[in-house]
């Protein structure tokens, strides 16, 4: 009897230091839980890696957009020829009705598209033409994470946030998620408000939301989108891999200072401005 | 049994009565489909007849995943011409017509597929023709 209580003693002290050693231990043992710890301690003045707020470099191909405002002032039917070039590519309906139109690439004033930009004393140019306004093909989408049916995804291969129409259930969470107001929410029927048919490409139904989707279709068979190419040769909107060091879209970005739509939100828009 | 005389020919006439549409048109088999071959003349189709009759609509699931999330958006070539996968982009070249076609079997069936609430068959998208 004795002798059993002794080992119990001592098996109950020795899992006592254990308990509260451990956490101790691993500390020791692993490495910094935190990315900016790590970096602040190998060097105090690190530069952040490259993109916006410290964006970290995706891998893979990821496509993107640079849109250059200043060609859109000097040809101001530019930006109208891009869009029609959209809007009969993609059977969009025309809906006169701010409520229920359907957007994939628009116009909206430099207020409305970077509202965290100061807006005093302003540029003519940027307070008097509209800027061309589109889904940021985020890297870190927020619209993908809120869509409950996997309807909206990004392709791994490209980048591409695209959307699968028929999974689709119209809840709408995307369009509460993006921060950029690129969805548009089918209300009624569009058939009767498109203008002209393309044969090759769907149109959609009664509710379920829509939003550009870089042309993937065209992508597919070796096109450039349809507003890049309406743009052709006027270098207004420059398309290509971002992660590819050699593409002409990253020749751009190297050479001009361009900006994001609130880059701050951290999700990693695709598009870059130059105003 | 009491009331024989009543029950027997009530219960023959309830009979007679909850069987009546076998009376009726049970011999008669409903015609069944006949879905109209291509107007083009297309002979070969991108399965075997018999596969395509059972696993039509699986196939177009497929071809949608496919093209949608798989980024395979390879071309099928039957006989020489080459199709991208989809309903409007490959069936549809050949089987045009909606009406004589998929709704045939779709009506005897009683099922109701909604692809043309999105996908537009040839006579749809020749009623706004596109220009560009």
């Amino acid at each position: 009897m004795d002798k059993q209580r002794r080992n119990f003693l001592k098996i109950a002290s020795v899992t006592a230091l254990a308990g509260i050693g451990a956490p101790a231990l691993i500390r020791l043992s692993s490495t910094a839980a935190l990315a900016s710890e790590h970096v602040a301690a190998a060097n105090p003045v690190a530069k952040p890696s490259k993109g916006a707020h410290g964006e970290s470099a995706s891998t893979g191909m990821r496509l993107g957009m640079v849109i250059d405002m200043r060609k859109f002032v000097d040809d101001p039917k530019l930006l109208n020829k891009a869009i029609d070039a959209c809007n009969s590519v993609h059977n969009i309906p025309q809906i006169d009705n701010r409520k229920s139109e359907i957007k994939w690439i628009w116009k909206a004033p430099f207020e409305n598209v970077f509202p965290e930009q100061s807006q005093y004393h302003t540029a003519h140019n940027v307070e008097n033409y509209p800027f061309a306004v589109l889904c940021n093909h985020c890297d870190d989408p927020p619209c993908v994470r809120a869509c409950p049916t996997q309807a909206t995804f990004r392709v791994k291969g490209n980048g591409i946030i695209a959307m699968d129409f028929h999974r689709c259930i119209g809840c709408r969470f995307c369009m509460a998620a993006c921060p950029y107001g690129a969805r548009s929410f089918n209300w009624e029927d569009p058939r009767p408000y498109i203008k002209k048919y393309n044969p090759d490409f769907p149109s959609r139904m009664r509710g379920v939301v829509e939003k550009c989707n870089f042309c993937g279709e065209r992508l597919a068979l070796g096109q450039e989108p349809a507003c890049v190419e309406a743009c052709k040769g006027t270098g207004a909107m420059v398309f290509g891999d971002l992660n590819d060091a050699q593409s002409k879209i990253r020749q751009v970005l190297d050479k001009e200072f361009t900006i994001q739509r609130n880059a701050s939100l951290g999700t990693k828009p695709s598009v870059f401005y130059i105003v | 049994m009491y009331n024989k005389g009543t029950i027997i020919p009530g219960l023959v006439i309830f009979v007679l009565l909850v069987t009546s549409p076998i009376w009726f048109n049970g011999f008669k088999a409903a015609t069944p489909p006949k879905p109209e071959l291509p107007p083009g003349g297309e002979k070969k189709c991108v399965m075997p007849k018999e596969y395509m009759r059972d696993n039509h609509m699986k196939l177009l699931n497929d071809w949608r995943d496919n093209v949608l999330r798989d980024e395979e958006r390879v071309l099928v070539t039957v006989e020489g011409k080459t199709y991208r996968k989809g309903l409007q982009m490959a069936c549809m070249q050949c089987h045009s017509n909606k009406e004589k076609f998929c709704d045939t079997c779709h009506t005897y069936a009683d099922v109701n597929p909604y692809c043309w609430d999105c996908h537009l068959t040839p006579k749809e998208a020749a009623s706004k023709e596109d220009t560009h």
